[in-house]
């Protein structure tokens, strides 16, 4: 029997394959954002100062091209999840299946109302 | 008016001449009222007797008849020709299985993944002839149902990287079975299968790639079903972590 050996670049095979590739390898940039903030909320344990030296860096260019690369990775994983939660969240109400737009609708209305919390506590301050 | 014709550029193997597969042309007659299938029989009754291919019913029914076409598992009865024109339209073995010969591949492995989850109803006790059967209402039916309609074609393990990857990974349609008889409200084996399919191999090798539902081609989920199953496992342990003397 012949058994055809799995090519090293097999996610440039086709789209959907790909595309799953890049949701994989944008949760780095979702690692690089979690421990963002946990040196954030340790810059703030240095008292004013500290946190002044840390907001001071994360405004040089460095900081603000990688923030900006990772912004663009972090909703493309975001999005691409909303958009399959239907099939991993099953909702029955009444017997009935809910449908997939309701579910991931509702992922995506969650996101908009806790933003604009986060937006409204920065506003506010 | 001339006859007009596609290009078919299928796989062969033939262990016995070649050490690995290699690519053969043939020109049959484009219909409009063909499907793959029809061209690969075309070829086989007129033009070359030795070109070997599994088919059966012809229908989308058996599941025989997967193959790769133009590089996506498909079921060759069940896509017109005119999807394909004006071609050349190539035709290989189901990828990620062992080729036996030209487009045939051996699936033993796959049937004994499938026998792994025990996809048959469990029962703790039958209950005896005399008393009947297992009545079942229609909310009953639906609730498993869409995974009942599994034909074994095989096209979701070739669609799926992990089983390229990892081949001991019990697969889609595998666990989507599992979840036809867990859903079933006549079976008492979930708890089995559970036992079966929670580890690397089983649910948890599962990526969530979701290309094993795209190709289905009787949109039976076995994406959907996987996750359900990693769903129902994180309960378990969850429940188990915060209620260590509740029952398993």
């Amino acid at each position: 029997m012949y058994r055809r050996p799995m090519p090293w670049g097999w996610w440039w095979q086709n789209g959907a394959y790909f595309r799953f590739i890049v949701r994989e390898l944008t949760s780095v940039f979702v690692g690089f954002f979690a421990v963002l903030s946990i040196l954030q909320v340790r810059a703030l344990g240095q008292g004013a100062e500290g946190y002044e030296r840390f907001v001071e860096r994360l405004g040089t260019p460095v900081f603000i091209v990688l923030n900006s690369v990772a912004l663009v990775a972090v909703l493309y994983h975001a999005i691409t999840w909303f958009n399959l939660t239907p099939t991993v969240t099953v909702v029955r109400l009444r017997d009935k299946r809910v449908p997939d737009w309701v579910v991931a609708g509702a992922h995506y209305v969650g996101c908009a109302v806790l933003s604009g919390v986060v937006v409204w506590i920065l506003l506010s301050h | 008016m001339a006859e007009s014709t596609i290009t078919l550029d299928v796989a062969r193997y033939r262990p016995e001449d070649e050490t690995e597969p290699t690519f053969q042309s043939y020109e049959v007659p484009y219909r409009e009222d063909w499907v793959v299938l029809d061209a690969l029989n075309h070829v086989k009754d007129q033009l070359d007797g030795s070109l070997t291919f599994r088919w059966s019913c012809r229908m989308g029914v058996c599941g025989s008849c997967g193959m790769m076409v133009n590089g996506t598992p498909t079921l060759t009865c069940a896509v017109p020709l005119s999807d394909y024109m004006p071609g050349p339209i190539r035709i290989e073995p189901l990828q990620f299985f062992p080729v036996v010969r030209d487009l045939v591949v051996d699936i033993s492995d796959f049937i004994q993944k499938l026998q792994k989850v025990q996809p048959w109803i469990v029962r703790d006790e039958e209950k005896p002839i005399a008393d009947g059967e297992y009545i079942q209402t229609p909310a009953e039916l639906e609730a498993y149902k869409q995974f009942s309609m599994c034909i074994n074609c095989m096209l979701c393990y070739s669609a799926c990287p992990v089983v390229g990857l990892e081949p001991e990974f019990t697969g889609p349609a595998a666990i989507a079975l599992a979840q036809r008889y867990n859903l079933d409200s006549r079976d008492q084996g979930a708890a089995g299968r559970m036992e079966a399919l929670d580890e690397h191999e089983g649910m948890w090798g599962c990526t969530f790639v979701g290309e094993c539902t795209t190709v289905c081609p009787k949109n039976v989920d076995p994406a959907g079903a996987i996750q359900l199953y990693k769903v129902a496992s994180a309960t378990n342990w969850f429940k188990s972590m915060l209620l260590p003397w509740g029952s398993k």
